[in-house]
Formats: structure tokens, sequence, C-alpha cells
């Protein structure tokens, strides 16, 4: 940026997500974290968690997620979300409910812990267990039940992919049964485990839009009782989703080793310097970081975007996938079917069209599934 | 629920959390993951719903607020509206 220019100030991170830990009980296949997280340097300790919180809130940020990994995996969540509540965020948790045992639900209710998302694999406890390569589907069952014993806001989080995605009535019928307020039907995304095992996980349109009309479906038979959010997997689609609102929009993501991020996945992204928070306050690294600067406003794009009458609905779409997919993050996001790249994507549906279904076994592709661990992530980055 | 009346005691609604957020020179109805930021005639008559104040109440503090007349109408118009949304209730 060349001095004298103006400067627009940017509006808050209205959005800060703090990965606390990238510990995890859990080996989910699909799971965004980056593979190789196991080099990821130690988790900030309880103090700074404390000063991220202030200086973000001080910016304006006001929805906090607490995820991770599995976020109780921290002693000192409790800590956290009471000095959360006492700034005045409204308080998301995002857990497996893996360690959510009585004593601590309790605990964070009186801490102000404001809502619950917890994540189920499938509806079945054996797809469920195979998923996350773990026996945890009647762990979560109980959870869920203590959960709405708290009177908790209850979201189920279901990732969605082929080997689940035609269970979507029976996943919907079960939220149901629990008393969720929200379902979350998050078709996967294809970043970090899940871009590994993309072969694996691509559903077909078929089954997507089946998956839709089943949805549809259960809406109308149970009135809207519950609210449901049926995350359209962006790779059957012609136009890209506005992701984060614009990289430096809303969104700040925090790692567990105190890396500052504009989307969870940014780290992939080349040619940007992720400050940490232990050595740079939030504020700079929100409005005057090179990280945070570089893909706001439409400067940085290339054709077809910097002349689309679309990019201020879509920003041009997913920094991440354009980079993973085309090599270049300031390309168009190959899903748009203006971009030079769309048959990147149409390549990539049409191979899930050839593998046959099998919703109920182990997936019949050539590629197994590599589970999050830090076993694989050390394999995968010697 | 009872039909909206002047009689009505309106509350923010169950799983909502109304805040003045600073940053934004505004109300904001908070909610799991999202977030609603409210114009200011929104947020003037969501911060009267206490579950204790009337519509009446509700109005005729609005009308004192403002040194204006005749919000009525409009105050239950709103309450319908959020009431759709499910952002408050009453008994």
């Amino acid at each position: 940026m060349s001095a004298g220019a103006d400067v627009v100030r940017p509006g808050p991170p209205l959005w800060l997500l703090l990965e606390l830990t990238y510990r995890c009980p859990l080996h989910c296949a699909f799971c965004y974290n980056p593979t190789d997280f196991a080099r990821n340097g130690p988790e900030l300790d309880t103090r700074e968690w404390i000063k991220v919180l202030r200086e973000a809130r001080a910016l304006g940020a006001v929805q906090l997620g607490l995820s991770g990994g599995e976020p109780l995996a921290r002693d000192d969540l409790e800590t956290l979300v009471a000095e959360a509540h006492d700034l005045g965020f409204y308080i998301n948790l995002i857990t497996s409910g893996v360690g959510l045992n009585e004593p601590r639900i309790r605990a964070l209710k009186q801490a102000g812990l404001d809502h619950i998302q917890l994540s189920f694999q499938d509806s079945t406890r054996q797809m469920n267990d195979f998923l996350s390569s773990t026996r945890t589907f009647d762990l979560k069952s109980k959870v869920a039940a203590l959960i709405k014993q708290y009177d908790y806001p209850m979201v189920l989080n279901v990732v969605l992919h082929r080997l689940n995605i035609d269970h979507v009535e029976e996943i919907l019928e079960m939220a149901h049964r629990m008393g969720a307020d929200y379902v979350e039907l998050a078709n996967t995304q294809f970043y970090g485990w899940a871009w590994h095992n993309r072969e694996a996980l691509m559903p077909s349109r078929e089954q997507v839009e089946r998956a839709e009309e089943a949805t549809r479906r259960f809406r109308e038979r149970t009135d809207h009782a519950m609210r449901i959010f049926f995350v359209v997997p962006d790779y059957f689609e012609r136009r890209p989703k506005p992701c984060m609102n614009g990289l430096g929009s809303i969104f700040l993501t925090v790692t567990p080793d105190g890396t500052a991020l504009p989307c969870h996945a940014a780290r992939m992204l080349p040619g940007l310097s992720f400050p940490n928070v232990k050595s740079t306050s939030v504020e700079q690294i929100w409005v005057q970081s090179q990280a945070f600067n570089h893909f706001r406003g439409y400067d940085w794009m290339k054709e077809p975007c910097r002349s689309c009458p679309e990019k201020a609905r879509d920003f041009g779409g997913c920094r991440c996938q354009a980079y993973l997919l085309t090599g270049d993050a300031a390309n168009a996001d190959p899903v748009c079917d203006l971009s030079p790249h769309h048959h990147l994507v149409t390549e990539a549906t049409a191979r899930a069209e050839r593998i046959p279904a099998c919703a109920d076994e182990a997936p019949a592709v050539e590629k197994p599934l590599i589970f999050r661990s830090p076993a694989n992530s050390s394999t995968l980055f010697p | 629920m009872n039909e909206l009346s002047v009689e009505s005691r309106p509350a923010v609604g169950r799983g909502f959390r109304l805040q003045w957020e600073a940053a934004q020179n505004a109300f904001v109805l908070l909610y799991p993951e999202g977030m609603i930021k409210l114009n200011s005639s929104a947020g003037e008559i969501l911060k009267r719903c206490d579950g204790a104040a009337t519509v009446d109440e509700i109005t005729a503090s609005l009308e004192q607020a403002f040194s204006t007349q005749g919000l009525k109408g409009d105050v239950l118009a709103f309450l319908a509206m959020a009431h759709e949304k499910q952002w408050v209730s009453w008994s």
C-alpha cells in the first residue's frame, strides 16, 4: 500500500474463533484442521488467551467461538468462558462432546457459556464411530441430553459427505428426538484432512439432490420446529460462496499457538505473513497487518473477478479453494463457472459419479481414508 | 400464547440476547452463531421489552423519550413482525 493512499479502517472483527488446542479425542477424516497440525508450536497459556479476548472485545468482537481440536481438552476452559462472559461476548462452544460431563457442563453454565454446538458424525453408531475412528456415539447421545437438561440452546452439527449423506432423514429424526434447536447439515468443505480424502468423501449429484429433498420434506412434516441449515456443497454450484464475507471483513481466527488468521484454513495461503498474538496486538493484526489487508477490497483480484458485476456479492469466492485447486490464491474460486479452471471442479464431481454408492460401508475407493491423528500428521509432514 | 394487544407484556425471546454494541453503534440480538444488528427504532422498542411493561407502557415511554405521539401502530406492527422471527414473546 503506497503512502498517502486512502486507507479505510476496516469494520470490527465481529466473529472471533479461538482454536484453543489441536488435541482431539476424535480422528475425523473430514476435519478442516491443517494436516500438519502436529508441527504446531506450544498452545497459548490462560493469560495469553485472556489478552486476546480483551483486545478483540475492545475492537468490537462479539460472537466468540471456542473450538479446536476439542476445546474441552483445555482444563482452563471454564476460566476463559468466565472472562469472555464478563467482557460481553456471546459464547459458543464447538465440541465433540467428549469430556463434557455433568460437573463441567454445570460449571460452564455458571461461567456464562451461552450455547453448545455438538457434532455428530452420523445417525448410526456404526458410521459415527467409523468416521470419527472412535467409539463415541453413545457418549454424544448422553451429552445431548445433558445440554438440554442444563437449558442451553443446542445446535447439532453433522458434516455430510458421500458416506452419510443418504442418512439425512435419520439424522434429522435423531436431532428432533434429542430436542435440538438448530441442525447444521454441513456438506464437507474440502480443506485440511477432507482435501486429502476428497475422493472418498465427495457425494454424487444425485445424493446431494436426494438429501436436499429429504430436508425439505422433513421441514414441512415437522412444521419447521427445528431450524435446519443445509450448507450446500459448493462443488455442485455454479457460483462460489461469499467465503468469510471476504477475508479480513468480519472474521478473525487464532490458532492454538497464537497465529492470527483471516479464516481458519488460511494458513495454507502462500505470500501472507501471519502475525502472532503473543508479539502483536489484535488491533495491529486486524488493522495493519499484511495478512489481513492483502485480500481486502478488490485490488488483488484477477479476471474474470476484477470486472465481474457479482464481485461485491461473492468476493471471488474462497481464497483457499482457489489456491488448492489452481495454485494461485488470487484466481477466481473455480466453483464459479466463469472461472477458466471450473473444469477442475466438474472433473472432481464427475469422478464421484463413477464410484459406486456404498453408504453403509467403508468407501470403495482405492485410496483409503486418512484419519486425523498426530501420527498421520507426522507421516504426511515428517 | 395470547394475541398481541396493548395489554401484552413482551420480552426478548428465549434463545436471544439483546445487547448494546458501542463498536456498531447499535443494539444487536445475539443467538447461537449469529447476530442481528437492529436499526435504532427496533433497538429502542426491544430494550423496553422486559416482560413487565405492557405495550401501552412501552409506547408511552417511547413517545415521551422522542417527544412525539401516535406510535402505537408502529410498535404493534414491529412486535408482530418480531414475534414471527421469535425475537419476542409475551404472556
